[in-house]
């Protein structure tokens, strides 16, 4: 499996800035959503509907066209690490401790991007930052990209028919500005900045939790060995991927594509013999 | 505090991660919960009970800081002989006047200060700031107390030493207490208070945070006084790290609370005139100048600011106009003012920010407040309920009003938001930070400052018209000398809002802007806008625009923006060292005093006369600050002490003390006293109240305690995001919380409908189902809670019923402020009925409550309560 | 289900995996993992496509090769009926499948901007230069079958040019029939993309038994000898290939046998092996049989790209089909090397 290599150069920018990236530390995300809406506000996205979801606080429920920072709510009756709270005493017998835990989700721009590598028009493309990012004068919504993510990040919009994700700000990051998002987090859940230092910020923050007593604490898309060659937005959970809504083991689709044409190629060749095969051979 | 102030809670965060121990006190598990240490779900309304343990918990451990206790508190003064305390009393104090609701407080006084030793002595100021019931007037400065010669025993070993009459009033305030009336286990109380005595001392510091889970109680003032005594006997006053910090609401409540829209204060905590007792600037000044403390220069505070008033108009020779200022005839306050509305009393209305239809308690009364006047202006963005109430509002569905009927005439006025003009914002903490503008408002929107002004100089110009020849004689003459001169700028000659806040810093006789309150004069010489914010134009520059980043200045960052007083960043700093003048501790360092220099000097600007030598003795008959020790940090209080035991100023007793809410399913298991008796309610036909055990009526009909809050993602009564589509959708619906052991309890489904029940009113609500609220033991038995947020209205992109239906009017005595965050109730499955039907099925619950006017209105409900003394004296 | 849409918002909602019908041989193939999720929501999105779109799509692009491939055959061996019927068939399965595809982007204007690259991961992009070199020679090759509306002038060269382009229409066949398989495999949608060695045989198989199916419903029975041939062989061939992706995948063969799409499927094999084992037994003799077969056959083509296509569709409905497999494989991975 590839490792970062450098995503920028490969995609054919040889003169470039480092690869800048997300690191979201979920542990203190707070669920204030201001990376939701300062993102609508900054992209002009439009609202995602009034319905009441209910699933806890949380009533966006998924990143979308229209959504591309969504903040999760998980209600878990487990610890919160060392955390005490008399809930667990309550008079009622049957009740264990609570955690609240809240995320922060958006695009992981991918080293190995699904979305990128499967667009037909390159609409998608690959930033001199090392992000992704549709263009929208290109996008013919063919919604190949769609199912192509291995998060379901990327949608197609209803109204203009066209694919949206986060731009990772690519018109803020290019004015050295901070992206929208991270800008609003108040508790720096949202860390924006070059992917190694990120990195090494993460790695630290891990061990203080663990060390704490988060035994469940993980870093998520931070291994250039994973199945997506690691992110440019990568996270600190506290639980596993699947309880937020993330595949546990992300593989980028076109990792196999060459085998699969292989394969169609033996189809192919099938197909062809199977039709002379037909042919040859005594009439009536 | 990360729901409604998750900017400010980024700084608890940063706490955390630096090793603090985070504990959250709160009936639900919130998003603050969520990151906290601790997490400590309570019986709404029990809070004094929880922190009148740990008070006793530090008292009888000798867990207290001595040496600060002894210098720099009131523990050492004795107590009046006649003093009755709740212990001797069954929950009142001495002195309660059961015909007026209130106390006569001269029992509550230091011994040794004789009362009637002057004509205007103890007696007459307290009685007659009673009559007003405005504790809040005290604000920043305690009461006008004369400590005079108080009796003190420096041993502390006098029965009617403070610190002992504490002991004694918090003795049965035990662990086994907090179970009973908080339904907190005992074993997380113990692991509370250890987490807070360990983190208090010479080298470490524990703060407290609240905002209105303490305040909106019928013993809201008293929270917070349970609290000081705490910090006080932990030494956590005055020092960095400690304190107890009020999270403020709006974006500059505090603000508006320093030059205020309170109709019982002038700018500065000044108290304001009484029609009876204030006939002239004399009489003012003597009753309310205490002989120490700050205020003790409230002549030049008051005069300077008659002179900002009335400009060359206010002369020594006419009390510098101290006559144009009006009069206050009694409490006019919010709510009494709604009353008069439905009384017809009161005529019109400006609402310049505000959506009492939804927002303000008994929702239904000020709606029928604002049905019976004569005009009504109301400026805002949108059309909030309180601007459409009359066509649509919930009256008019059930039939109770018709629009033909109303005949208040309705101006609509746009309002320009923050973005679209600049000024000023004070922040919790006291901070003044200056805000520019953004983009120029749109259409007919304007400013505030600029209605306000333009309003003003319309009605001069009017009143000038009228009647010329009067002259002096002219009634009007109060608003015709006001200087009205603010310079205009921009397209729509809107004022300056700069040139406001030099005004509001104020100028000596050359014009020149002043530097500090210290340079105020009484002579007149001095113009001053607010005393407490001389000092924000300091060198003729705008100090609140002032943005250092925290990275290129000192610690304490006192480049950013500006503090009031005199750019102080912790008040009573002077408490940071001890009684000789050195740090308590290294690691807490904050002013000291420095012998060589022979001044103060420090990381903060010293709360303090700078060169105050800490063994300065005040000679007898010292005035004002002179008459504050080298060793009194509390420069704001008459004696320079923290009060651990409140001589005068409050209205409902020296002491905090646990009564149940006015509408409580419980039995006050402290005292045979039920409620504050001191607390306002208002029996009246469109204000009933559930009745509480222990009295008429059948309150197992209300057997839940309901508690309403905030959401992160809206704001108050909705004006400011249910017509934002961004922060609609995230939370898209009036719901209300409950147990899943309630939910089972009463057959609620996640997501489905409910209706909660008071004696005022019924609402539905969506369900949400959560772990996050528990149900408590408490009084030997289970008690569940609902919570609702209170942001929904029928109006906007998402609306539903305003949790204020169901409130009813109950009042702190001090402030005034309603009791919003506890009460009973009852849940039901399923929608409220529509029209009429919802009449019948709150009468219904009236009925079988047996709820009457007077249900609620007892006063005193202990048999040992010894009143006589109160009517004998 | 995962169980996810319990009362309370409680997010760690635990589901169990399988369940299904519980024969025998299934249940070991039907993991039973504890797996959570974030309250029971897809994790992936499912694909924007229309059924109708694509899975014509799919279908008719199978028609279009085999069409070609039988034209050209009938071409070289002379069976002018046979040849006229299949070329035909191929343009007009061609102009569907086309229109369909521009008709379900967000944006059809921007058709053309899928010629912008030749990017080989974008299968798409892929099978829009491989129409493009088919629908050229396809076009002659239909054209030619119908001098009425070719312009008089141009008759001479189409007629002399329709043979070289039924052929080159026929060598770019097996590319277009088998193309599309890998479109879907290519994606992050569990039961497509775990079933990418399989599906281009199904692919294949489909597209040859589905167009003879056609051709032997239309051409007379004197020339159709080789299509009752092909549609025996191509039947074969999808059947073993759609056959091994239920067994070989587990969890994820689930969806093709569930649900429509399960039963979409098992309609589709009855029709195949009908059609073929008719078209074998009586195709030769009885014009009735050769329709009723070849109708058979074309259905049969048709049921096996929307069954494949709902599969998927559904694959990406439950959360399961993502975090089980996904588990397994960090398990197997994890057991192997410890890390
Ligand atoms: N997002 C957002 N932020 C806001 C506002 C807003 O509307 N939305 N409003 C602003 C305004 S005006 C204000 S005043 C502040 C208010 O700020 P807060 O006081 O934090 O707001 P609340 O949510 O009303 O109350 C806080 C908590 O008190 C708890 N509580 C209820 N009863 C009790 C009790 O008896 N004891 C204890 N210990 N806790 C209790 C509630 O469960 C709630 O979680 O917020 C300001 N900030
Ligand atoms: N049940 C219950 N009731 C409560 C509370 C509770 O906790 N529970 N909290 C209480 C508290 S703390 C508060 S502060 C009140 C708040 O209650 P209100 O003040 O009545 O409600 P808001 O929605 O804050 O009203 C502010 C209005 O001002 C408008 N506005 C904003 N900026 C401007 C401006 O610059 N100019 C003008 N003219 N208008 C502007 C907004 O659109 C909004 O409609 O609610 C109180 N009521
Ligand atoms: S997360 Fe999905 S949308 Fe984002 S870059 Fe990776 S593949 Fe593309
Ligand atoms: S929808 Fe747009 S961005 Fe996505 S693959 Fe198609 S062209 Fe590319
Ligand atoms: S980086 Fe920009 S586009 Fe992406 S989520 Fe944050 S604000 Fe939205
Ligand atoms: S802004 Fe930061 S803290 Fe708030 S929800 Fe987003 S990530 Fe969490
Ligand atoms: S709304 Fe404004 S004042 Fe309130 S927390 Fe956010 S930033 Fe601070
Ligand atoms: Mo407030």
């Amino acid at each position: 499996m590839t490792t970062t290599s450098d995503v920028a150069a490969r995609a054919g920018w040889d003169e470039h800035p480092p690869r800048m990236g997300f690191f979201t530390d979920t542990s203190v995300c707070i669920g204030c959503k201001a990376c939701e809406v300062a993102c609508k506000e900054w992209n002009g996205v439009p609202d995602d509907g009034y319905d009441l979801l209910g699933l806890s606080y949380d009533n966006t429920g998924s990143l979308s066209a229209n959504t591309w920072r969504h903040v999760a709510f998980i209600e878990q009756s487990k610890p919160f690490g060392p955390q005490t709270t008399g809930i667990d005493e309550a008079p009622t017998g049957d009740r264990d401790e609570v955690r609240w835990l809240m995320s922060s989700d958006v695009c992981k721009h991918c080293t190995e991007a699904g979305c990128l590598d499967v667009c037909p028009t390159g609409a998608l493309f690959r930033t001199e930052f090392g992000t992704v990012v549709v263009q929208q004068d290109i996008c013919n919504g063919c919604g190949y990209c769609i199912p192509a993510c291995p998060f379901g990040v990327i949608d197609r919009r209803e109204s203009d028919g066209k694919a949206w994700k986060c731009t990772l700000c690519y018109d803020r990051i290019g004015e050295d500005q901070t992206p929208a998002c991270a800008k609003a987090c108040p508790t720096e859940s949202i860390q924006y900045g070059p992917l190694d230092e990120l990195r090494e910020r993460a790695q630290g923050r891990l061990d203080q939790l663990v060390e704490a007593g988060h035994a469940d604490a993980q870093l998520y898309l931070e291994d250039s060995a994973d199945g997506v060659g690691g992110a440019g937005a990568f996270f600190l959970l506290l639980d596993k991927p699947e309880a937020y809504g993330l595949p546990p083991d992300p593989v980028v689709p076109t990792r196999d594509v060459r085998a699969m044409w292989r394969h169609a190629a033996a189809a192919a060749g099938v197909f062809a013999g199977l039709g002379v095969a037909a042919f040859v051979g005594r009439r009536r | 505090m990360a729901e409604a102030h998750p900017v400010g809670f980024q700084w608890v965060v940063e706490a955390k991660k630096r090793g603090a121990t985070v504990i959250h006190v709160d009936p639900r598990y919130t998003r603050t919960s969520a990151l906290a240490d601790i997490h400590v779900p309570m019986r709404a309304g029990s809070d004094i009970a929880f922190l009148g343990a740990l008070v006793n918990h530090v008292l009888s451990n000798e867990l207290w800081f001595r040496d600060y206790v002894l210098a720099y508190t009131n523990a050492s003064f004795l107590v009046r002989e006649d003093f009755g305390d709740t212990e001797d009393l069954d929950g009142l104090f001495s002195g309660f006047d059961p015909e007026k609701r209130t106390y006569q407080t001269e029992t509550w006084q230091y011994a040794g200060i004789d009362v009637g030793a002057d004509e205007h002595g103890e007696e007459e100021k307290t009685t007659k700031y009673e009559q007003k019931g405005t504790g809040h007037q005290f604000g920043s400065g305690g009461a006008a107390l004369d400590p005079g010669d108080a009796i003190r025993d420096l041993t502390l070993q006098h029965p009617r030493c403070i610190i002992n009459v504490l002991k004694r009033h918090f003795a049965r305030y035990t662990p086994e207490m907090v179970e009973e009336v908080c339904g907190v286990p005992a074993d997380l109380f113990t692991k509370v208070a250890d987490a807070l005595t360990s983190n208090s001392g010479p080298d470490r510091t524990g703060a407290f945070v609240y905002s209105v889970g303490w305040t909106q109680h019928s013993v809201g003032v008293q929270y917070i006084r349970t609290a000081a005594i705490l910090q006080l006997l932990l030494g956590n006053m005055g020092r960095p790290g400690g304190g107890i910090m009020a999270m403020r609401g709006h974006a500059s409540i505090q603000g508006s609370t320093d030059i205020p829209t309170l109709y019982n204060l002038l700018p500065g905590y000044l108290p304001m005139p009484h029609a009876l007792e204030h006939s002239t600037l004399q009489e003012y000044l003597h009753l309310n100048t205490p002989r120490g403390g700050f205020y003790g220069s409230m002549p030049a505070y008051l005069v300077s600011l008659l002179k900002a008033y009335w400009g060359e108009h206010a002369k020594p020779s006419n009390d510098f106009c101290f006559d144009y200022l009006p009069r206050l005839t009694g409490d006019h306050s919010s709510y009494p003012t709604v009353m008069a509305q439905i009384d017809g009393k009161c005529k019109g209305y400006f609402l310049l920010g505000e959506n009492p239809a939804v927002g303000h308690a008994n929702s239904k009364m000020q709606r029928l407040g604002l049905s019976n006047l004569d005009w009504l202006v109301i400026r805002d963005f949108s059309l909030i309920e309180s601007a459409t109430w009359w066509k649509d509002g919930p009256e008019i569905e059930t039939g109770e009003c018709r629009t033909e009927d109303i005949g208040t005439e309705v101006f609509f006025l746009p309002a320009a938001a923050h973005t679209e003009k600049a000024g000023s914002f004070t922040n919790t903490q006291r901070l003044l930070q200056w805000r520019h503008q953004a983009v120029e408002p749109q259409g007919d929107q304007r400013s505030d400052l600029w209605f306000i002004w333009h309003l003003g100089r319309l009605i001069r110009d009017k009143l000038a018209a009228r009647q010329p020849d009067l002259g002096d004689a002219s009634l009007d003459r109060p608003v015709l000398d006001l200087t009205w001169d603010s310079p205009t700028q921009g397209r729509y000659d809107d004022p300056d809002p700069e040139a406001v806040l030099r005004e509001v810093n104020g100028w000596d006789a050359e014009g020149k802007a002043i530097s500090g309150y210290t340079d105020l004069k009484d002579d007149g010489s001095t113009t001053c806008g607010c005393w407490i914010y001389c000092g924000v134009y300091a060198d003729e520059v705008n100090q609140a625009a002032r943005r250092k980043p925290g990275g290129e200045q000192d610690w304490v960052a006192s480049q950013w923006g500006w503090a009031w007083p005199m750019n102080r960043r912790i008040l009573y700093n002077r408490a940071s060292a001890d009684p000789e003048g050195r740090p308590w501790s290294q690691r807490k360092a904050l002013v000291w005093w420095d012998e060589t220099e022979s001044k103060w000097t420090g990381g903060d600007v010293p709360d303090f006369a700078a060169d105050k030598n800490p063994h300065y003795e005040p000679p007898p008959g010292a005035k004002a600050a002179d008459a504050i020790g080298g060793a009194d940090p509390f420069v704001m209080q008459t004696d320079g002490k923290g009060w651990l035991y409140v001589p005068s100023g409050l209205t409902d007793g020296p002491m905090p003390t646990h009564y149940e809410p006015h509408e409580s399913p419980f039995r006050n298991s402290l005292y045979p006293q039920q409620s504050n008796p001191a607390r306002q309610v208002f029996s009246r036909a469109d204000n009933l109240s559930n009745p509480s055990p222990g009295e008429s009526g059948n309150s197992d009909v209300f057997p839940f305690v309901v508690t309403t809050y905030r959401l992160t993602e809206h704001h108050t009564a909705g004006g400011m995001s249910r017509w934002l589509p961004y922060l609609a959708e995230l939370q898209p619906a009036m719901f209300c919380e409950v147990s899943p052991e309630l939910a089972q309890h009463r057959g609620l489904t996640h997501l489905g409908w409910a209706t909660v029940v008071t004696a005022r009113a019924a609402i539905e609500a969506r369900v949400l189902v959560t772990e996050r609220l528990a149900p408590l033991r408490v009084g030997g038995r289970v008690v569940h809670q609902v919570g609702l947020p209170y942001h929904f209205g029928p109006n906007g992109y998402v609306t539903g019923d305003a949790a204020n239906e169901l409130l009813g009017l109950a009042l702190d005595p001090n402030v005034h402020i309603q009791e919003s965050k506890v009460s009973s109730c009852d849940i039901r499955p399923g929608r409220r009925p529509r029209g009429p039907g919802l009449l019948r099925l709150v009468d219904d619950y009236r009925r079988r409550a047996g709820v009457t006017i007077t249900t609620g209105d007892t006063a005193v409900t202990a048999p040992k309560a010894d009143t006589t003394e109160a009517t004998s004296t | 289900m995962s169980g996810a849409h319990a009362a309370g918002p409680g997010g760690d909602r635990r589901g169990r995996s399988g369940g299904g019908r519980r024969r025998r041989g299934e249940q070991m193939m039907v993991p039973k993992a504890e797996f959570s999720s974030y309250y029971g929501r897809p994790i992936i999105k499912k694909p924007v496509w229309s059924e109708l779109d694509i899975g014509g799509y799919l279908f008719t692009g199978g028609i279009a090769a085999g069409s070609a491939v039988i034209g050209a055959g009938a071409d070289l061996t002379g069976r002018p009926e046979l040849r006229h019927v299949a070329r035909l068939s191929s343009l007009a399965a061609l102009g569907v499948s086309g229109a369909a595809l521009v008709h379900d982007l967000g944006v059809p204007a921007r058709f053309h901007h899928m010629l912008r690259v030749a990017k080989p991961t974008s299968p798409m992009s892929v099978g829009t230069w491989i129409l493009t070199a088919f629908g050229l020679p396809t076009g002659i090759a239909g054209a030619a079958e119908l001098p009425g509306l070719v312009p008089p002038f141009l008759r001479g060269l189409v007629g002399a040019l329709g043979r070289p382009a039924g052929i080159a229409s026929a060598l770019v066949a097996p590319g277009v029939a088998t193309y599309t398989a890998v479109l879907l495999a290519d994606t992050s949608v569990p039961s497509w993309h775990e079933a990418w060695p399989e599906l281009p045989f199904v692919f294949a198989g489909s597209a040859l038994s589905g167009s003879a199916g056609l051709a032997l419903a239309l051409a007379p029975c004197e020339e159709s000898k080789p299509v009752r041939r092909l549609a025996v062989l191509g039947a074969a061939l999808e059947l073993a290939a759609s056959q091994r992706i239920e067994h070989r995948l587990g969890l994820l063969g689930e969806p093709y046998k569930e649900g429509s799409a399960g039963s979409k499927m098992r309609l589709a094999k009855k029709l195949t092996l009908a059609g073929a084992v008719t078209a074998a037994a009586l195709g030769r003799r009885s014009r009735v049989a050769a329709v009723a077969s070849g109708a058979a056959l074309f259905a049969a083509s048709a049921l096996t790209r929307f069954a494949i296509f709902e599969a998927g569709v559904a694959s990406t409905e439950d959360p399961k089909y993502v975090v089980v497999p996904q588990r397994e494989r960090l398990q197997r991975r994890t057991s192997v090397t410890p890390s």
